[in-house]
């Protein structure tokens, strides 16, 4: 059961071989078992879970319950959750309770899903390592000494060490795929505007997606039908008929043009992933698609355009954040005016990551600094988007490697942000262009560590995305990998 | 031009963030390596490229002018650090 695909679970959920509250309960020992090690949950509620589960079970018993009816899902900590802490991996926030659902979990919630806990994450998804947590940083269950990627860190350890069937992420750089491509999982960030942001803690609202993790495509299809659709509470919800993305997962692939961008195979790939990613393009060929050479020409510049573009609107958005309404406020003192209650609550209450990010933002966007630097970054957005479009004219899909490099070791570059910031080279222009994008896992590197495969469509073709990483995963057993020492 | 222990105080201050002498310093460092790998965006060309905010183009939906939240102050205020009658408290202050 802990491994079975969300396919697996529905049916064994509808013939009555187990009951959802058996089922939550066989998750939570395993969190209980695993969590004290790996520190993928930040908030577990054993008896919520359970009450849900026990409606699930009412709901699969009357018949014609939604596919994933009594199934547990685990939670990123961004996500509001009615009753539920709702932490976004910050001391400002440690002591918020949800006081509604996010749309995401609303959805999950009419889909009788259960939610299983609330997972560790990057303090307010600022981070690629899951180390900048206020509750400590998650571990990666392939090696408890590496990162298991950021921000959505702990939804990725969760569903890799099997303490959850599937989980949600958000990502606003890369923070679905780099910690599904580090942990050996799949993850999908939708195009931008699909799954409504409402509920969603903001970091940099327009890069903000919210999307799923789990350990297949087919497993990302039947979630993303629960997680996206229009939802008036988002400003920039898109409104489109409703589709299943699990329809074209049966497809064949003859014919698809895969798109590899010359740039994402250059200096700073180490070698290991290179190596993983190339024989996965052989693997696609043998399935019958074909090879496009393509040029991402502004693709470098993403990192520099994003680190504007992201902490300028996250210092907008943080700036709620102010000891007033909600959340943190520094202890009562003989404060002078009130700005020394916001100065110190915003001090006290945010990690240092998230106090450099709101400095870089607050200056990018500071009188006689905008054109130089948020102008410039918005139109070099332009030239990055514009490339995918020549791209597409050329290909189906643009595919490379997910990340620079395998895990990397907790604390390598916790003192060097630049270099942490590089980590997301290859996902960020996917983000900066609204694309749809996912990663799957396609091998492994140095130290036995997972690879990820990046798969970048045009808008609107996640079904096509999750049909090609359907049949690359028939004809693989990457997906199926577990991590040693903790096999389930 | 690299940023002056004075800008980041200044910066600092606007951003509402108290900062001490020593934060400030380990801070400027980090910022100046951080705006270096972010001057790279200087050498090109954007000359006559329309900049872009959001990915699909920045016209917003309207909605109809009616009431869709009931009230839930009491709610929302279950989680604010000190309110007292239905008002939100903050420090006592000397202006």
């Amino acid at each position: 059961m802990l491994n079975a695909s969300l396919k697996g679970l529905s049916a064994a959920l509808a013939q009555k071989k187990i009951s959802s509250v058996e089922l939550t309960q066989l998750f939570l020992n395993r969190i209980e078992k695993l969590n004290p090690a790996l520190n993928a949950f930040i908030t577990v509620d054993a008896a919520k879970s359970l009450a849900q589960a026990r409606t699930a079970d009412a709901r699969i018993a009357k018949g014609g319950a939604q596919p994933l009816a009594g199934i547990p899902v685990a939670h990123k900590d961004i996500f509001v959750a009615k009753g539920w802490l709702t932490t976004c991996g910050s001391k400002m926030l440690s002591n918020f309770t949800g006081p509604y659902d996010a749309n995401v979990i609303e959805r999950f919630n009419d889909a009788g899903a259960v939610i299983l806990g609330k997972t560790n994450m990057d303090e307010f998804a600022m981070g690629s390592s899951t180390e900048t947590s206020f509750y400590g940083p998650a571990r990666n269950p392939w090696d408890q000494a590496y990162v298991p990627g950021g921000s959505s860190g702990g939804s990725a350890a969760a569903v890799a060490a099997r303490m959850a069937p599937a989980a949600t992420g958000t990502d606003t750089g890369g923070s679905i795929r780099q910690p599904a491509a580090l942990s050996g999982l799949s993850g999908l960030k939708p195009t931008y505007g699909l799954v409504s942001r409402y509920g969603m803690i903001a970091f940099a609202s327009s890069l903000d997606q919210g999307g799923p993790i789990a350990k297949s495509a087919e497993d990302l299809a039947l979630l993303l039908n629960v997680m996206a659709g229009f939802d008036a509470r988002d400003s920039t919800s898109v409104e489109r008929a409703r589709e299943d993305y699990a329809r074209d997962l049966e497809k064949p692939l003859a014919g698809l043009r895969i798109g590899v961008p010359k740039e994402h195979f250059g200096e700073g790939l180490a070698a290991d992933v290179g190596k993983a990613v190339e024989a996965a393009l052989k693997e696609f060929e043998k399935l019958g698609a074909k090879r496009v050479p393509i040029g991402l020409p502004n693709s470098g510049l993403s990192v520099p355009a994003y680190y504007v573009i992201a902490p300028a609107e996250a210092s907008s958005n943080l700036s709620r954040f102010d000891g007033v309404r909600y959340g943190y406020r520094a202890k009562d003192s003989d404060y002078v005016h009130i700005a020394d209650m916001y100065a110190r609550t915003r001090a006290e209450g945010f990690g240092a990551e998230v106090r450099r990010r709101i400095l870089i933002g607050t200056y990018v966007l500071s009188h006689g600094y905008y054109d130089a630097y948020y102008l410039k970054a918005q139109k070099i957005r332009r030239l990055i988007a514009n490339d995918f479009a020549e791209a597409f004219k050329l290909c189906d899909l643009v595919v490379g490697p997910t990340t620079p490099t395998v895990a990397f070791k907790i604390g390598a570059k916790a003192a060097n942000p630049v270099q942490m910031y590089l980590n997301d080279i290859y996902t960020i222009p996917a983000n900066l262009a609204g694309l749809p994008a996912m990663s799957i896992p396609c091998g492994f590197g140095k130290d036995n560590l997972p690879v990820g495969l990046h798969i970048v469509g045009n808008y609107f073709s996640e079904a096509r995305m999750l049909n090609v990483a359907h049949q690359y995963q028939k004809a693989t057993d990457w997906h199926k990998r577990e991590p040693a020492g903790i096999q389930a | 031009m690299p940023l002056s222990i004075d800008d980041v105080r200044r910066i600092a201050e606007l951003a509402r963030i108290g900062i001490s002498d020593a934060e400030a310093r380990a801070v400027q460092a980090q910022l100046n390596d951080i705006f270096e790998m972010i001057g790279r965006m200087q050498k090109v060309d954007t000359e006559g490229v329309e900049p872009m905010s959001h990915a699909h183009g920045s016209a917003l939906r309207l909605r109809e002018d009616k009431v869709t939240e009931g009230d839930q102050r009491e709610q929302f205020q279950s989680v604010a650090p000190q309110v007292e009658a239905g008002l939100y408290l903050v420090p006592k202050v000397i202006e």
